[in-house]
Formats: C-alpha cells, sequence, structure tokens
C-alpha cells in the first residue's frame, strides 16, 4: 500500500497539481485558500518546471489562464468566492473559446465580503453560469481531502477531453482541514501541442486563432448549437455520483462537498432511531444526476437537501423530483457547517411524527 | 498590331500583364506573407492597416512567422487575426498583456505581442498594463493612440486631448469634469521592467520607417529576455474626428504630436547616441 500522508485540504490540492503535471498556475491571494499559492512557490518550478505566478488581480489571473490555455498547455488558478466573482468574463470567454483549464473555487460565505469561513453559497454562480451568455463549466465537488487530489487530475482529464473549463467547488473548511491522503505517481508536464493550439505557425498548417467573436448572428448561433450539443454530451456521459445506504432508505439525504458527509452521520444517527435513512451525493453538480436522483424518488417518501446556503442545489432535486415526492431544504449560511443533530431532527420534523 | 491601334482593354491584359512588369530582374516589392489578402475593415485613411503591416513586415523579415503568438483584445483591431498570417488570441477588453504573460510564461522562446489601443491599455486596462510592464515580461506592447474610442464610435478615450470633442464630450474634454489626458507611456518608461520605450507615428513615409524600426527593435529585444519593449504609435481615427484622411494627419501633427511628442523614452544603454 503506497504512503498515508497527513495534509492540509489546499495544501494536499496544490501538491496533485504539481504531480499531475501541471504546465503554469496563474493566482492571486485570497483566504481561505491563499495555501495553494503558497505551497506552488515554494518548489513547484524546481521539481518540474511548472510555472508559478502572482498576478495583480484575479481578473489578471484568469486572463493569463486564457493565455496560456490557448497554447493547449495544461494550466490551473484557484481563488475564492468574491475572487472567482470577478474572473466570470474570462471564464465566460474561456467557455467560448473552448479551452481546456482547472478552475478550483475553494468557497466562503458571501453575498460581499463575506465571511472567510465555509459555505456552498457559489453553487449557482459555478453551475449555472456565473459570467455572461450560455456556457457551461463541468463542476466537481469533493468532499474529503483525499478528493480534492483525486479530483485534479480528473478535472484536467475532463477539461482536456471536452476542450472546456472544470471547477473544482469545495469550501473553506475542506481547504483547511487536515486529513490523511494517498498521493498519486508524477505525471509528465506536457509534452505534444495539441493542432487548435496557437504556438506559432508553421509552414504546414493554417493559422490558429482563439475568439469568442462572432458577429454574424448565423456563425454566432452555430456556436452556440456546437456548445449545446457538447453540453448533452457531457450529460451523458460524464455524471458522477455516489450512494450511501440507499438500498432500503425511506428518507434520502441529498447533499454535496462537505455536507454530504455531515448527512453520513446524520443518517447513522437516524438509523439507530430506527428510520431508515440514505444519502445521495452528487460529485459532478454539473452535469447533475437528474436521472439517478428522479429513479429514488419512487422508492422514498421524501429528500431532504442539506447546504450550506440559501437553498441552491435544491432547486436541481426539485427539478430531478419534478413534483413526485415531498423535497424539503435545511440550509446554514454565514459560514455555519450543520450539525449531524440539527439534520436529524429537521428530518424528523418534516418527516417522521405523524405521517409515520 | 502595334500599340496605337490597340483597344484599352488589350492594352491591359498584354502590355501591363503582371508577369510583362514583375520579373526576377526588376522586382523591388512583394505581398508581405504575412500580410492575408483581404479587404480590411478599418475606416479609409486610419493608421491601423499600416500599424498592421509593418508587424507583418517585421515578422517577415525576422523569419519568424511560425515563432510568433499575437494578442488583439476589444477594440478596433478585434479582428486583427483576420489579416495577420500568424496565430492569434482576441482578449477580453483591456486583458491583453495579461493574455501575453500567460503565452510568453509557458512559452518563454517564442515571440509574443500584444496590440491594443488608447481605451483598452489606459482605461479598462491600466492595471494589467502597469503590472505586466513592471513585471518585465519579455513581451512587445504596440500601443495604438488615436485619442477616441473607435470602435464604439467615438467617445472619449483616456487620451482625448483637453478640448477635443467626442460623442461624450460633445463641448469639448473639460479637464475639471474629466481629468487629464494620461500620458502612460512616460508613466510606463518610468518602470524598471520597461526595457524599450518609445513613441512613433505612421503619418508620414519617415514616420512609418522609424515606427518599423522600432517595431523591429520590440521583436528582437525579446531575444535577449530583459525586459518589455512598449511602442505607442500616435495615430489618426478621420471617422471619429469626422475629418478627411489628409485633414486628420494635419490635425494630428499639429495637435496630437503637440501633446504626444515623438521620440524614444527609454533606450537600451548599449544603443545610446546611435
Amino acid at each position: 500500500m503506497k504512503e498515508l500522508k497527513l495534509m492540509k485540504g489546499n495544501e494536499a490540492l496544490a501538491e496533485a497539481a504539481i504531480l499531475a503535471g501541471c504546465d503554469a498556475y496563474f493566482g492571486y491571494p485570497i483566504t481561505p485558500q491563499s495555501e495553494i499559492l503558497e505551497y506552488l512557490t515554494q518548489d513547484a518550478l524546481q521539481r518540474t518546471g511548472m510555472v508559478v505566478l502572482q498576478a495583480e488581480s484575479e481578473i489578471a489571473s484568469i486572463n493569463m489562464i486564457y493565455g496560456a490555455a490557448g497554447t493547449g498547455k495544461k494550466v490551473m488558478t484557484s481563488s475564492s468566492s468574491p475572487g472567482i466573482s470577478l474572473m466570470q468574463e474570462g471564464i465566460s470567454y474561456i467557455a467560448c473559446a473552448e479551452l481546456p483549464c482547472l478552475l478550483v473555487n475553494v468557497v466562503r460565505g458571501g453575498p460581499g465580503l463575506g465571511t472567510i469561513q465555509p459555505s456552498q453559497g457559489d453553487y449557482f454562480q459555478a453551475v449555472k453560469g456565473g459570467g455572461h451568455g450560455d456556457y457551461k463549466m463541468i463542476v466537481i465537488a469533493p468532499s474529503t481531502v483525499q478528493e480534492m487530489v483525486d479530483h485534479v487530475k480528473l478535472g484536467f482529464d475532463l477539461a482536456f477531453k471536452w476542450r472546456n473549463p472544470v471547477m473544482i467547488l469545495t469550501d473553506g473548511a475542506l481547504g483547511q482541514m487536515m486529513e490523511k491522503v494517498q498521493l498519486p505517481d508524477q505525471l509528465p508536464r506536457s509534452t505534444e501541442d495539441p493542432e487548435w493550439a496557437t504556438v506559432g505557425k508553421p509552414k504546414t498548417r493554417e493559422r490558429n486563432f482563439i475568439t469568442s467573436l462572432h458577429i454574424e448572428p448565423d456563425k454566432m448561433q452555430e456556436v452556440n448549437l456546437h456548445l449545446q450539443r457538447k453540453y448533452r454530451a457531457i450529460e451523458k456521459e460524464e455524471i458522477r455520483c455516489e450512494k450511501f445506504e440507499c438500498d432500503d432508505a425511506e428518507i434520502i439525504l441529498v447533499a454535496f462537498g462537505l455536507v454530504a458527509r455531515i448527512c453520513q452521520k446524520a443518517a447513522q444517527l437516524a438509523r439507530e432511531k430506527g428510520i431508515k435513512v440514505g444519502v445521495f451525493r452528487p460529485i459532478t453538480v454539473y452535469p447533475y444526476p437528474y436521472d439517478e436522483l428522479n429513479k429514488l424518488a419512487d422508492q422514498v417518501k421524501g429528500f431532504l437537501t442539506v447546504e450550506m446556503n440559501a437553498g441552491q442545489m435544491v432547486e436541481d432535486v426539485r427539478l430531478a423530483v419534478n413534483g413526485k415526492i415531498p423535497v424539503e431544504f435545511l440550509g446554514r449560511m454565514g459560514g455555519i457547517v450543520p450539525t449531524p443533530e440539527e439534520i436529524l431532527h429537521k428530518l424528523e420534523e418534516k418527516f417522521v411524527g405523524e405521517t409515520v | 498590331m502595334n500599340e496605337k491601334t490597340m483597344t484599352e482593354e488589350q492594352h491591359f491584359s498584354e502590355v501591363i500583364a503582371e508577369e510583362n512588369i514583375c520579373t526576377n530582374d526588376n522586382l523591388v516589392f512583394e505581398r508581405t506573407e504575412t500580410l492575408i489578402d483581404t479587404p480590411m475593415h478599418y475606416c479609409p485613411g486610419c493608421g491601423h492597416g499600416v500599424a498592421h503591416r509593418l508587424i507583418a513586415e517585421v515578422i517577415d523579415e525576422l523569419d519568424i512567422q511560425d515563432k510568433t503568438i499575437g494578442v488583439a483584445p476589444v477594440g478596433c483591431s478585434v479582428f486583427m487575426y483576420n489579416y495577420m498570417n500568424i496565430d492569434m488570441t482576441e482578449a477580453p477588453h483591456g486583458r491583453a498583456s495579461a493574455c501575453a504573460t500567460g503565452i510568453k510564461r509557458v512559452m518563454p522562446d517564442k515571440y509574443v505581442f500584444s496590440y491594443q489601443g488608447d481605451g483598452d491599455l489606459a482605461a479598462i486596462g491600466t492595471g494589467e498594463t502597469i503590472h505586466t510592464c513592471n513585471r518585465g515580461e519579455n513581451i512587445l506592447i504596440v500601443f495604438i493612440n488615436n485619442g477616441i474610442y473607435g470602435m464604439t464610435g467615438g467617445q472619449m478615450a483616456p487620451t482625448t486631448l483637453p478640448g477635443m470633442k467626442s460623442t461624450t464630450t460633445p463641448f469639448g474634454r473639460d479637464v475639471s469634469i474629466m481629468g487629464h489626458p494620461l500620458k502612460i507611456t512616460e508613466l510606463v518608461a518610468q518602470l524598471p521592467g520597461v526595457y524599450y520605450c518609445t513613441r512613433t507615428a505612421v503619418n508620414t513615409p519617415v514616420n512609418v520607417r522609424k515606427a518599423k524600426k522600432a517595431i523591429m527593435n520590440g521583436f528582437k529585444y525579446q531575444e535577449l529576455k530583459k525586459g518589455l519593449s512598449f511602442v505607442e504609435i500616435v495615430s489618426n481615427c478621420p471617422s471619429n474626428w469626422k475629418m478627411t484622411p489628409i485633414e486628420s494627419n494635419k490635425w494630428m501633427e499639429e495637435n496630437m504630436l503637440a501633446f504626444y511628442p515623438l521620440g524614444d523614452l527609454k533606450v537600451p544603454k548599449a544603443e545610446k547616441g546611435e
């Protein structure tokens, strides 16, 4: 068995970036994710030759990503909520120009300057758009420090498979907490230029240009239709989710990221009291596992969605269920992490009692 | 049949046909390989076309077409990739130098340039401009200063002269309300990361030659990896200045060049006195 290490989430993710053969990281400090930039500035350059640059702003770093991603290299940035808001224009350009890159949002509480404590308040921004126009990022939501590591390689693989920006949507608690992790082997940095990359035009091919500008309406519509076809294919092929004791469950807790683990504890407590509870965790929140949830709705009497926000993913759960069964919601905001006990309490209040 | 009895059509097709005139012996000028043979969208008399051509000529003369990546952001030059036969990226408004930084950092041995207007470089992109210059990125920034927003239809730019009319300063730029024109080239010349900084124009044959030399320097200096080259080209905008091309060049010389004097602001030490 490979060696286990005790690592902080942000540092584990940064180490995973080096090990994944990432070619360049551009970022700007913001709590609670500055450890990623700090970790990478230590010895990433010496180890793999990876470029690590502290930009003057998140606007600059996402545009450095845009330029560097256009060369076909494995590039990434990370930030936290207000910084990710500043990047939205660039993300929209990157999505339209179909450039692969990895973005990490270690979410903190908002709106506004908010708090540096963990939150899931950027779900809408990540999965529904955020920037202007009809585009999608592939969004993966780790729930352990181990997944903070594993999702880096997965993220790069998906980004290049689909020529699309991929976001790891995590939170301040996962970024800051320490857990044991198993690190993967070192992968090489990029060795070949994709045929679409802007690396200098040899005589043997036409010039490549990267643009999201299509002034003719017919052409712009065609670009949009092409993107939508790609998103439909992603929705068919890339859905990832995890079920915990759902087979005999009467009630299912639905949660992503860190909250799904708290829900597992709540489910255990419920089962100790004789209530059959399972947990459903979307790992990809775009594409979203609508069909899986819809199937589960046939076997349970209700879902309780738990999030660290005012109720964002719950809208997708309701879309999936389409009115078949009640979908209740428990949310904490402001950087407060829900406890297993309050989840159990909410579950009993909504689903147990006179109806049982 | 002698020449006198020819019809005009015959004269064109037989006597002054291209193959009769352009022979290997007398060929003094060729189409620039890096400039794509297509009509440009620029207005008649605009300086952009000349500036594009100069960059293309320099790339050809240095034989670096396969090693050059250009970045042109939002503004009149947003379609530059339609005219340059090189790999290019169209950047968001103001972000060309950040984008060029990303490209150059992952491919330090390639030639990278950005081509930006005054609104892009000196208003919305001021932060990126200053920090890219200050980091001493080994790229060339070509800065087209025509004192106005061309693409959006003639609004006030950061470089609009005091008293100059635009669609958002219909009575002339009042510096007590709108602030002063920003001499960003003088500003970045102060930064240690800038290796070469000069202001040129493309309104006369002499100035065109000087501008080409400056662009040539900007590409050559990238090999030295000693910092950023910044070449301002003061240009005209006949359409939005509401002048004929000839009037606009005259107005430019009398007004723009009086405020933005041509010449080097920073040259590498060894080059001084050349």
